[in-house]
Order: C-alpha cells, then sequence, then structure tokens
C-alpha cells in the first residue's frame, strides 16, 4: 500500500516535465530557427553598434529612399489585395452559384490550389514570356491587332507589371479561401429574402454581403502579408529597378547599398510589424467570420 | 436569372484567359530558341547544361531532407499535444503558423546575424554547416503546411485509446510513434511532404542569402543572362508544382479508400 502510493507521488512528481519532454525538440527547433533570429533582428532594432538603447535605427526608416520603398511596397500590397480579393470573390460566385457546369467549381479549385503555389521565380519568367517585349501576347496584339504595348506606355518591367503577376497568385489564395465562405451562405436565407420580395442585388447587398464581411477583410488581410513579404518574383522580374521595401532588405543584407546593419534590422523590424498587424486582422476577423459557418 | 449565368460565363472566361495565357505564352516562348520554327532547343540546353543537373539535385536533396526533418519533428510533437498537452494547443499551433506573418526574408536575415562565425553555433562558418541551416531554414518555411496536414490526420483517429491500447500491450513510446502513430497519418504526412517539395525546391530568398547551389539562384542567373531558357525553366517548375498537387489529390483520394473499407 505505501510502496504504491510512494510510486504514486513519484509519478505525479514527475509527470510535468516528463510531459514537455515529449514536444521538448519542437519547442528547441522552434526557439533556435524561428523565434530567437526573430528577436535577435528586433532588439537589433533598438540597438548602437555598441549595445546601447537607441531609437536612431527606427527613425533611419524616415529616410526618403526607405520611406518611398515602403510606400511602394504598400501600394502595391493593398492593390493586389483589392484586386485578387475581387477577382476571386467574382471567379468563386461565377463557379459556385453562376449556374456553370458543375466540374468548372472542381477545375478551378484544383488550379488554384497549383497557381497559389506559383509564386517567385517561374512566375516572373512566365510574365516575361508573356507580356514581355518579345511575349507572345505583346506580339500577337502588334502583329494581327496592330496594338503596339510599349508604345501605348505599358511596360512590365513597372509597378503595374509587378500587381499583374502578383494577382496571379493573390486571385487563386482568395478562391481557395472564399469557396467555402460561400458554401457557408444557406439557401433558406435566399428563399426568406426572395419570399420578401428582395431582388437579386438586394439579397446580396443585404444579406450574403453582410455575413461575408469578416471573410473578405480578412482574406484583404492575409493577402496583403502575402504580397508584403514577396521577394523572389519581384527580384526575377524588374531586378532591382523597383525599389520595394524587401528588395532593399535584400540589398542590405547582400552588403550591396546600405553600410550599417542596423538600418538592417530596423527595416526588418519595420516589415514584421505590417505583416503583423496584417495577419492580426486575418485571425480576428476569421474567428468573427467562423460563427456564421457552423 | 439567365443574366447571372451570362455574367458567370464572362466572369469564368476572363479567368481562364487571364490564367492559361502566361502557361501558352512561357510554353511558346520556351520553343523558339531555333529561329524561324519551334524546337526544343531550349529544354535541350537546360537540360545539358552541368549546373542546372548539380543545382537541381542540390535542391532535390535538401527538399528530401527538409521532409525528413520535418516529419520528425511534426509528428511525434502534434501526437504528443494531442495526448498530454491539450492545454497547450493553442500555443503549439500559434507557433507553427509564425512563419505565415514574419517574412522569410527576416528569418533568414536572423540566421545570418546570429550563427555567423562569431556565434556561439557558427553553422554559417562551413558549407555542411550552412546546409544543415538552409534545411532547417525550410523546415521552419513548410511548418504551417506539415503541422495542419499531420494534425488534420490524427484527428481523423482515436489518438487516446490506440495509445493505451499499445502501452498495454507493451509497446514503447518509439514503437507506438513509429508502427502505429505514423502509418496511420501516413496520407496526410505524404501531402504535406509533396506541398514542402513544392514550396522547396524553386525557393529563392534562403538559398540565395545563404549562397547556396540551389535552383532558385540558378533561375535567378539564367533570367538575367539567357533568353528562351528561362521559359523552359518555368515550364519545368510549374510541371513539378502541378504534379506535387497531383500526387497530394491522389494520396486524399487513396485515404478515402482505406476509410470507406474500416
Amino acid at each position: 500500500m505505501s510502496a504504491t502510493a510512494e510510486a504514486n507521488k513519484r509519478s505525479t512528481r514527475t509527470s510535468l516535465p516528463l510531459n514537455w519532454v515529449g514536444v521538448a525538440p519542437f519547442i528547441l527547433f522552434a526557439v533556435l530557427f524561428l523565434i530567437l533570429p526573430t528577436i535577435h533582428i528586433v532588439i537589433g532594432a533598438f540597438r548602437t553598434a555598441d549595445g546601447g538603447f537607441t531609437l536612431m535605427n527606427l527613425r533611419g526608416l524616415a529616410d526618403s529612399s526607405i520611406m518611398g520603398a515602403i510606400w511602394i511596397s504598400m501600394k502595391i500590397s493593398l492593390l493586389t489585395a483589392f484586386l485578387g480579393c475581387l477577382g476571386g470573390l467574382l471567379l468563386a460566385i461565377a463557379v459556385t452559384r453562376g449556374g456553370l457546369p458543375a466540374w468548372f467549381r472542381d477545375g478551378t479549385l484544383t488550379f488554384s490550389g497549383v497557381a497559389s503555389n506559383f509564386a517567385g521565380v517561374p512566375l516572373a519568367f512566365a510574365f516575361i514570356a508573356t507580356l514581355g517585349r518579345l511575349g507572345l501576347v505583346s506580339v500577337v496584339l502588334r502583329d494581327w491587332l496592330g496594338i503596339n504595348l510599349a508604345a501605348i506606355g505599358f511596360n512590365l518591367i513597372s509597378f503595374t507589371g509587378l500587381s499583374l503577376a502578383y494577382l496571379y497568385f493573390q486571385v487563386p489564395l482568395m478562391v481557395l479561401i472564399i469557396t467555402p465562405a460561400l458554401d457557408g451562405l444557406r439557401r433558406e436565407w435566399r428563399e426568406a429574402a426572395e419570399s420578401l420580395g428582395a431582388s437579386n442585388a438586394q439579397y446580396w447587398r443585404m444579406v450574403a454581403l453582410p455575413v461575408l464581411w469578416p471573410s473578405l477583410l480578412g482574406t484583404f488581410a492575409l493577402l496583403f502579408a502575402n504580397a508584403f513579404g514577396a521577394v523572389a518574383t519581384a527580384m526575377a522580374l524588374t531586378g532591382s529597378s523597383l525599389s520595394i521595401i524587401p528588395i532593399i532588405l535584400f540589398a542590405q543584407i547582400r552588403g550591396d547599398v546600405l553600410q550599417d546593419p542596423h538600418l538592417g534590422y530596423a527595416i526588418a523590424f519595420g516589415m514584421i510589424v505590417i505583416t503583423g498587424i496584417a495577419n492580426l486582422i486575418y485571425i480576428v476577423l476569421r474567428t468573427r467570420a467562423e460563427r456564421w459557418l457552423k | 436569372m439567365k443574366l447571372a449565368k451570362f455574367w458567370a460565363w464572362i466572369t469564368f472566361l476572363a479567368g481562364v484567359l487571364f490564367f492559361f495565357l502566361p502557361l501558352i505564352g512561357t510554353f511558346e516562348f520556351s520553343l523558339r530558341a531555333r529561329r524561324g520554327v519551334y524546337s526544343f532547343d531550349a529544354y535541350r540546353k537546360v537540360l545539358d547544361d552541368p549546373q542546372f543537373r548539380d543545382t537541381f539535385g542540390y535542391s532535390i536533396v535538401i527538399a528530401l531532407f527538409t521532409i525528413v526533418v520535418g516529419v520528425l519533428i511534426v509528428t511525434p510533437t502534434a501526437f504528443w499535444v494531442r495526448l498530454k498537452l491539450p492545454r497547450f494547443r493553442p500555443i503549439i499551433e500559434f507557433i507553427t503558423l509564425l512563419p505565415l506573418v514574419i517574412p522569410p526574408i527576416v528569418i533568414v536575415f536572423g540566421y545570418i546575424r546570429l550563427y555567423n562565425t562569431s556565434s556561439y553555433l557558427p553553422l554559417t562558418g562551413s558549407a555542411f554547416g550552412t546546409n544543415i541551416l538552409l534545411t532547417l531554414g525550410y523546415t521552419v518555411l513548410a511548418l504551417p503546411y506539415m503541422y495542419r496536414a499531420v494534425d488534420t490526420g490524427l484527428s481523423a483517429i482515436d489518438v487516446r485509446t490506440l495509445t493505451e491500447a499499445a502501452l498495454s500491450l507493451g509497446a514503447s513510446w518509439f514503437t507506438i510513434i513509429t508502427r502505429l502513430i505514423l502509418p496511420n497519418v501516413l496520407v496526410a504526412v505524404l501531402s504535406g511532404a509533396f506541398l514542402t517539395f513544392a514550396i522547396v525546391i524553386g525557393e529563392y530568398v534562403f538559398a540565395a542569402l545563404l549562397n547556396r547551389p540551389a535552383f532558385g539562384p540558378y533561375m535567378v542567373w539564367m533570367g538575367g543572362n539567357r533568353a528562351y531558357e528561362p521559359a523552359a525553366l518555368a515550364v519545368i517548375a510549374f510541371t513539378i508544382t502541378w504534379a506535387c498537387m497531383a500526387l497530394i489529390q491522389l494520396a486524399t483520394r487513396l485515404s478515402k479508400h482505406t476509410k470507406a473499407q474500416r
């Protein structure tokens, strides 16, 4: 009797640490390769070269070229998030409730799964081969329709061109996220609205959109963060001719331009803050959106 | 309703145009290497390039190691959290989602500062150490997808009962993980693995900043120095992504079969 009591006591004493042993490798991995590196950057943003506390690094962000880059990044992320949401929503509505053949829906979802992962360097190449100076679309427009894209001011290696390329993964991501939300719109709601005499437009404006609103805003925030952190597509498409903030940071890490490493910390910190806020909005709105989907 | 259908068609066709024109354009461009006629010269040149073979091979090896490390870290953790630490599940899940919040370029910046030659753990000091760092970095990038895949797989089985049954039959924890849990979540692990592969194979920022000879930096170099080969590379990369997604679909479909039989 006393022996089992003893054993019980021992097991309760050791149970807490033992429980943690199971996740220790994961915690160690996450701390060493995710959390510590990030904290190192954040702390570095508030440090001088000899280790003292300072806010001067953050003030360095006010430099006009860096502010300009942050602004371009914000603009491109806002624009592609907005157009991505709009395009993705319209496409999702078309294939889920537009009365199109049913396999269009599955096809669109599968394709979206692929296209949302088709970012980075190959995406830039695809757009160069299509809308570049000798790209298929440019050539066809020029030779068949007499429209010279370059002459009417279109340049792929620009803000517009990069936005178009970003939409190639933004729209599919929206389709993937919003389709379940559209499926959550119950048919009863529409029938109830119609029996009360609502028009199609009224149904969308007064029933569907308010229900979808948190999902839409949340996905907007997610798409924003998605575009804001992207580097490779811009790098391969524009070289470094379009200064978005991740490219400035990339050059800074490579040691190409700015010679002050702490300014790099400050830029990185600024990026974390912006994507962090965007993701926070996404998480909060997502929890609100899920209320309707149960 | 007629009008709605009309607009649905217009939207869908606009989508098809936007998403397929770049694919067709890329393919057409990649065939233009020989003047006047379509040919596969660009592909031949790429495939004959020893640099292509080296970097592609390197990225495949790193991707495979990333998958192994990811599975080894994620599976026991997801299992253990479900079994013993359900209260901490939100925290662990939050950690696994962090790589989606923190831009990859910031994470790799942290690595370079934290693991340089003058630090306690000078991983970037040698090629081997940097390879390890790159693999672990990719494991971090794949963490959100891998964890969610495995956790979904685990939710389909009764972890607690199965574990208790195994324990009462005298199985060790190692046996439980390798012979009970892993086979049961194999399909989930596979879909996580293919997604990881698709992410790692063309990744640019980590490889470039850690200075490793991977496929991503090679593609960027080609983009700056060749005309038609980049289009061929894009076609190859897109095919790989498609193949990975197809394999995920296949794995999911197979899992439905095994479930139906039970």
